[in-house]
């Protein structure tokens, strides 16, 4: 039995009443979440639900007003960004945010600016070239030269050279065609099949639900429903629902 | 005089005067590239590492040592002024960043009034920096300072340049200078990366600021102010924000200056200044974001 004070040991990511405002706009309003070792958490909602405000927030871009982050069950809320990355938290942002007159190479170089154990990192990169060949022949390339799809897999690649004990992924699938988001997402799921804990924020609830084990639906800053991935899936209607805060 | 002589006089001016606007010019693009934010402290960089230099000197230190000394004081100088100056007000609006500059650059000059007083002071050279040197028989004649003005620079820009390319600390400079944001997600530690910015522009700053007293034989307060403008000519023709679009401006103006007051009548030459600014203007309405430029909005 679980005491009060019991320490979760396979809990990643504990997130607490969480409040977020900027000026005057509440973000995200005494908001709970957890994410679980080797879980894939799905974070879906409207635009403007605060799906990135939580992401920015777990890797202390943003400050929250009020609650806390636990990574491992050590708060992480008030340290700086790169302390979080070091702490093994990366962050893939949403619109990619590349270097996009650096090469491939410099970009996945620089993912991982915060890793100790340089000698692994060449061996790392190999592996992620052969997850995304196209990506070993563009290596040289300025990256903002690539295509859209081909650019999300740099981004992917790069928060991936930081060895995360936890991935935030912000909208993987956004403005790229359905035939490479489904690559995209079968890349995922192998890094998945490897234990790599994820909370992925999507838009596209169809291809995130095929992923995740588990999901939380926003709306203007609160959870409307959460559950496991299947039972949302075969309730589409409620998830739906939940997006635009229709009462059932 | 032989018109190909000449020219090759004149040019060797040109690469002189280029190279202090070049030096300049490099720091204020690369703090503009990360911050977006236009140093015009930056010349009184050239200020401090003159009088540093002085300083040092009269202390009893050989020439060549103070002016090492000199040009780190300046260095220290620029990365004390981001500590307590500009990191305070970093992200906060435009306007805020402009007036904190220049509020910097009135408390550094008029400090600099009370510590030396406003008149100028000489700037004594070794001898052998003085000493002409002539080719082709006389008919071209550069002094040592010329030579050393050039080399001095050659050397920084390439040691810039191996930095910049081949250190990891260079790549996340050039990072941070896309996209700042993002520098800070991937985990760089971007409050470093902003002082070593800051370190590497004011010490260039300090080294064009000696190289300029040593030239003119004189350091005085306000001896950063024009050399500033021109460098913020230079920058902005060459792209704001791109370190070898400065390079290439500060060459640019250099030669332009040159040529106006070698070339054209010398009744023309007191208007260099209005001729150079006149042509910056009409070059800025055919190419807005200078010469390198990725495009991207000037702040100033
Ligand atoms: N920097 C900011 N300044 C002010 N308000 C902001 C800022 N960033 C986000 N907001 C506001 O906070 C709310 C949540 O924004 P957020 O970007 O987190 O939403 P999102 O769920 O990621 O939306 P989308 O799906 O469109 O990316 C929105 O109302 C937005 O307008
Ligand atoms: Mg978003």
């Amino acid at each position: 039995m679980a005491t009060a004070d019991h320490i979760d040991t396979d809990e990643v990511l504990g997130v607490r009443g969480l409040t977020v405002t900027y000026g005057a706009v509440t973000a995200l309003r005494d908001l709970s979440i957890e994410v679980r070792r080797g879980e894939v958490v799905a974070l879906l909602g409207a635009n403007g639900a605060g799906k990135s405000t939580m992401l920015r927030t777990i890797s202390g871009v943003v400050r929250p007003r009020a609650g806390e982050v636990r990574l491992e069950g050590d708060r992480i809320d008030g340290l700086r960004p790169s302390q979080i990355v070091a702490r093994g938290v990366a962050h893939s942002p949403e619109g990619r945010r590349l270097f996009g007159s650096l090469t491939v190479a410099e970009n996945l170089r620089l993912g991982a600016a915060q890793r100790r154990d340089r000698e692994n990192v060449e061996a790392d990169r190999e592996r992620l070239y052969d997850l995304f060949p196209i990506l070993r022949e563009r290596s040289q390339q300025q990256s903002g030269t690539l295509s859209g799809g081909e650019q999300q897999m740099v981004a992917l690649s790069r928060a991936l050279m930081a060895r995360p004990r936890l991935l935030l992924l912000d909208e993987p699938s956004l403005g790229i065609a359905p035939l490479i988001v489904q690559q995209i997402f079968a890349s995922l799921a192998e890094l998945k099949e490897t234990g790599v804990t994820m909370l992925l924020v999507e838009q596209n609830i169809n291809v995130a639900l095929g992923l995740a084990d588990r999901a939380y639906v926003l709306r203007t800053g609160e959870i409307s429903l959460e559950g496991p991935a299947a039972d949302l899936k075969r309730n589409y209607e409620e998830v739906a629902a939940a997006y635009l805060g229709v009462r059932r | 005089m032989n018109m190909g002589l000449y020219i090759v006089q004149q040019g060797i001016n040109a690469v002189s005067l280029g190279s202090l606007y070049a030096l300049v010019a490099i720091g204020l693009s690369m703090v503009f590239g990360i911050l977006r934010m236009t140093n015009f402290a930056h010349g009184d960089m050239m200020m401090v590492g003159a009088f540093g230099t002085l300083l040092i000197n009269a202390a009893g230190a050989p020439f060549w040592l103070a002016a090492l000394c000199g040009v780190a004081v300046g260095a220290a100088a620029g990365v004390i002024v981001e500590r307590l100056a500009y990191r305070p007000v970093r992200g906060a609006p435009d306007v805020t960043l402009l007036l904190t500059s220049l509020a910097v650059t009135y408390i550094l000059e008029n400090l600099g009034i009370l510590i030396f007083s406003s008149s100028p002071r000489n700037f004594p050279i070794p001898d052998i920096m003085n000493s002409a040197i002539q080719l082709a028989g006389g008919q071209i004649t550069f002094t040592a300072i010329n030579v050393v003005t050039i080399a001095l620079t050659v050397a920084a820009l390439a040691l810039l340049g191996w930095f910049v390319t081949r250190t990891d600390v260079g790549l996340g400079m050039r990072a941070a200078a896309e996209d700042l944001g993002a520098a800070q997600m991937v985990g760089l530690d971007v409050d470093r990366l902003i002082v070593v910015a800051f370190a590497i522009a004011s010490a260039f700053a300090g080294l064009a600021g000696v190289l300029w007293a040593a030239q003119s034989g004189i350091v005085e307060p306000d001896m950063g102010f024009t050399p500033l403008l021109k460098a913020f000519v230079a920058a902005i023709v060459g792209g704001f924000g791109s370190i070898s679009g400065a390079l290439v401006g500060g060459y640019v103006l250099g030669a332009l200056e040159i040529l106006i007051v070698a070339f054209l009548p010398s009744s023309v030459s007191p208007y260099r200044d209005a001729i150079v600014f006149g042509l910056l203007i009409v070059f800025l309405l055919f190419k807005p974001n200078g010469l390198m430029n990725r495009p991207q909005e000037v702040k100033l």
